[in-house]
């Protein structure tokens, strides 16, 4: 197959139309989207949850899911030929050759009982008739461009065996092997970690440039579109509402909506704030989590892996003290020993001047309802099986609050959360997740609790959604005077919210400071890196300036 | 790979990475129990093969049967007449009552070990699952007891306390508990690590609300399925224990004495062994399709493949 060589677009995307099945709340998921991808652009569509951002990428690849969705009208011409069009075993040729995509989850995207090299090798079987030898030459080729390290020897490992940036790149690399014209990435740096996403995004950009590779990168992240786009798609409600060269979208955004996701993008300059002075709420020393070196008849030995080392932190009534890491670093181990989801190996934990680490169950429980928790994945932290009330209700009542008190309150912290009291009847697959969030949040209300944990709280959600909870946590820290800690991977998120920050890595904290201070002058190498990495860095400054 | 990748672009929309319509309702609703029928009609004929034959062994006096133990020397083994609808035995028994009869101790058993080993399994596998210290415990109990061949222990039980029905029951209900409680073991412990349990937990929930209330609505659609599966292979087990002399009494009809019986004159009257192997496989098919539809349905995951196709 020759390529056309020019300068006209390798991707051209004309008045598409994609209809959803009969009884969804629109009737098309996508609908007059136009634009084009030329040679070596990272076009950006960037939009929030339900936009029709996938759905786009998915047509290009023909891949919508068959019976449920098919574009109706318009066309996608890549290099000239219209692919909706095409036959089922031209689109089969197509991928792969002149097209190729990766997803936001290399973990899944990976078949783990195949080698690595005989997963990118695959391609090559499937596209093309060269020898063994040869094929192989060219997989330790392409896994040597994206800066895997020691091909030959990561040619026989398998996808468990290898981190999650590097598994990312052997997608890349799958994808990139027969040099296709247009590259498309759905999400693909979202499950990684900030200082992972960084070299990612770094490699996408080399590709772009040295390979001229079209690249239409789909992301919910305006950090990450400063970062890397030439042009800039938005969407919204399956339409684009604006586009144009990224330099301009930034600077000169025309439409409200583009301004507000901007705007929404927490910058990472901290604002200035008051110390807090309050009482101590919650304390640990010396915090010890290890699992597994267990001998067989349940003797304790040595742990063989510690997730949180030696912690010691204190939150004042009135505080927010951030932990910030990345998976791995045992921000969440710590969250939950103090909650005693899991219990701690040694070391103390102070609520009200209890140390409640060795605490027996039936000793803890009436300090259970002092410390709350508000979870990642508000889809998962609501019983689907139960009204949205009686989960608001079920812990006061444990705690022998009548039916109707309970109910009263319940009602009060609706209205607080910004819910409307009549929410109670409801199912929470009935809300969106944002309003979930504020559900959960109500519900650790209800206990009248001195310490709120956040763990992840709003790293599930759309910028927009995610900026008013973020809100709503501030407001229900000073007006029930909480301790709050909020555990999170994103520095922006904790620059606007904590008066505190403490940053982990490998179970230890490395370095604690004020917020600001900590920004402005991290001392430990680990935090700079941190800080680099964050996408879209500039971007903080580019609003403020405005 | 581009197999690889169409793969992954599905299970991403069926996980809802693709944002399109809200994670809402799991496939469409199916329109109660008649609609379910409708997906599925061969569900639909088990389910009527089994009400015929449920209803006949509850209505057995009524459907044109005669006393299935009274015996008629001088007509033996006789072919089908208006008298008798399926002939007789050896004995000079009517050989549709005897099946008709035969149908209730079958029912009988199936129902009662599926129960049985249904309350007991939950019951031992929700605090086996949210107990950590008990799992080794009683996990090594059951994986012995599953190391015993059901029909050897069986046999064992009704040679020590004597053939009676609720001896066989118990008999054909301990080597089933174990897979129950394998069961509800592993869907508890997938769901205590579900926030919302977590959640639960922190907000002091005692671990026997928590069960009932957070644990078993999770639990009872798999064990629904498993109870089907259960019943039929209880009924035929009865039937082997039966056949085996380890089973029912001689004097009750059953259809598992039926083909024990039928074995000796097979070459007479092949009939005979042929009915109760009839009405016994029907019957067990009829469960297990049964079993397969409530999979289908229960099951979200499998119910909207099942539905596209």
């Amino acid at each position: 197959m020759t390529t056309s060589e020019g300068n006209g677009p390798v991707l051209s995307i004309r008045d598409l139309a994609v209809a959803l099945p009969a009884g969804a709340d629109r009737r098309y998921a996508v609908e007059g989207v136009s634009f084009d991808v030329g040679p070596g652009e990272i076009v950006c569509v960037v939009g929030e949850s339900g936009s029709g951002k996938s759905v786009t990428a998915f047509s290009v690849m023909g891949l919508l899911a068959k019976g449920e969705l098919a574009a109706e009208r318009g066309e996608i011409l890549l290099e000239g030929e219209d692919v909706l069009k095409a036959s089922p075993e031209r689109l089969r040729d197509l991928r792969g050759t002149r097209m190729a995509m990766i997803f936001q989850e290399p973990a899944t995207a990976l078949n783990p009982v195949m080698t690595i090299g005989d997963q990118i090798d695959e391609v090559l079987q499937i596209h093309t008739t060269l020898s063994p030898a040869e094929r192989r030459e060219k997989v330790i080729a392409i896994m040597e461009a994206m800066h895997l390290p020691d091909p030959q020897a990561l040619y026989d490992r398998y996808p468990h065996q290898l981190s999650g940036g590097q598994r990312q790149r052997v997608m890349i690399a799958a994808a990139m092997v027969l040099d296709p014209v247009i590259l498309i990435a759905d999400e693909p740096t979202t499950a990684l970690d900030v200082t992972t996403q960084a070299q990612i995004l770094q490699l996408i950009k080399e590709m772009q440039e040295r390979r001229r590779t079209g690249v239409l990168f789909i992301t919910h992240d305006f950090g990450v579109v400063a970062e890397i786009a030439d042009k800039v798609v938005v969407m919204r409600h399956g339409a684009i509402v604006e586009q144009g060269p990224a330099a301009e979208i930034f600077a000169n955004p025309k439409v409200d909506y583009t301004r507000m996701l901007i705007a929404s993008v927490p910058s990472l300059e901290p604002p200035s704030r008051e110390p807090a002075m309050g009482p101590v709420a919650v304390e640990t020393h010396d915090l010890v989590k290890g699992y597994g070196g267990k001998s067989w008849l349940g003797r304790a030995t040595q742990p063989a892996f510690l997730a949180a080392k030696d912690v010691n932190l204190v939150v004042r009534r009135g505080e927010t003290l951030g932990i910030v890491g990345e998976s791995g670093s045992g921000k969440s181990t710590v969250a939950r020993c103090i909650v005693r989801l899991v219990d701690p190996t040694s070391g103390a934990i102070e609520i009200a001047g209890t140390d409640i680490a060795g605490l027996s169950t039936r000793a803890l429980r009436p300090y259970r309802r002092r410390v709350q928790m508000v979870f990642q994945d508000p889809y998962r932290s609501l019983n689907p099986r139960r009204t949205v009330g009686a989960s608001v209700m079920e812990g006061a009542m444990n705690f022998g609050l009548s039916h109707e008190d309970a109910l009263a309150r319940a009602q009060r912290l609706m209205g607080l959360v910004g819910l409307s009291p009549d929410a109670l009847d409801r199912y929470p697959h009935q809300f969106s997740g944002g309003q979930r969030q504020r559900i959960a949040i109500a519900r650790a209300l209800a206990m009248e609790p001195d310490v709120l944990i956040a763990d992840e709280a709003v790293s599930a959600l759309d910028v927009s959604v995610q900026k008013q909870v973020l809100e709503l946590l501030d407001q229900v820290k000073r007006e029930f005077d909480l301790a709050l800690l909020f555990i999170t991977h994103d520095l922006r998120v904790a620059a606007q919210i904590c008066d505190r920050i403490a940053v982990m890595r490998r179970g230890e904290v490395v370095e604690e400071g004020p917020t600001r201070e900590l920004f402005l002058n991290p001392r430990h190498e680990y935090t700079r890196t941190l800080l680099a990495a964050a996408p879209g860095r500039h971007l903080g400054h580019a609003v403020a300036a405005e | 790979m581009t197999a690889i990748v169409e793969k992954r672009a599905e299970t991403a929309v069926a996980r809802g990475d693709a944002p399109e319509p809200a994670p809402a309702a799991p496939a469409a609703p199916p329109a109660g129990f008649a609609g379910t029928l409708k997906r599925y009609p061969l569900a639909a004929i088990a389910a009527l093969v089994l009400a015929i034959i449920g209803l006949s062994a509850i209505f057995a006096p009524l459907v044109g049967t005669t006393d299935p133990t009274a015996l008629n020397p001088a007509a033996r083994l006789q072919g089908a007449s208006a008298a008798h609808w399926l002939g007789t035995d050896h004995l000079g028994r009517d050989v549709w009552s005897r099946l008709v009869y035969g149908a209730r101790v079958s029912v009988v058993v199936g129902l009662a070990v599926a129960a049985l080993a249904v309350v007991v399994g939950l019951v031992i596998g929700l605090f086996t699952g949210f107990i950590r210290w008990l799992d080794p415990i009683v996990m090594r109990v059951m994986d012995g007891l599953m190391a015993i061949p059901g029909i050897l222990l069986a046999i064992a039980l009704v040679s020590v306390s004597g053939a009676s029905l609720v001896t066989v029951i118990a008999a054909i209900v301990v080597p089933e508990v174990p897979r129950v409680v394998r069961l509800v073991r592993s869907v508890v412990l997938s769901v205590r690590e579900e926030p919302y349990v977590e959640a639960a937990v922190s907000v002091g929930t005692p671990l026997p609300k928590l069960l009932w209330r957070h644990v078993l609505p999770n639990c009872v659609p798999p064990l629904i399925v498993q109870a089907t599966y259960v019943a039929a292979s209880a009924m035929l087990t009865e039937a082997i224990l039966s056949f085996l002399g380890a089973g029912t009494p001689p004097i009750v009809p059953s259809w598992g004495n039926m083909v024990a019986e039928g074995r000796l004159l097979f070459q007479i009257a092949p009939m005979n062994l042929l009915y109760p192997g009839i009405a016994l496989a029907i019957t067990i098919l009829a469960v297990n399709i049964l079993g397969d539809a409530l999979r289908d349905r229960l099951d979200p995951k499998l119910a909207k493949r099942v539905g596209q196709r």
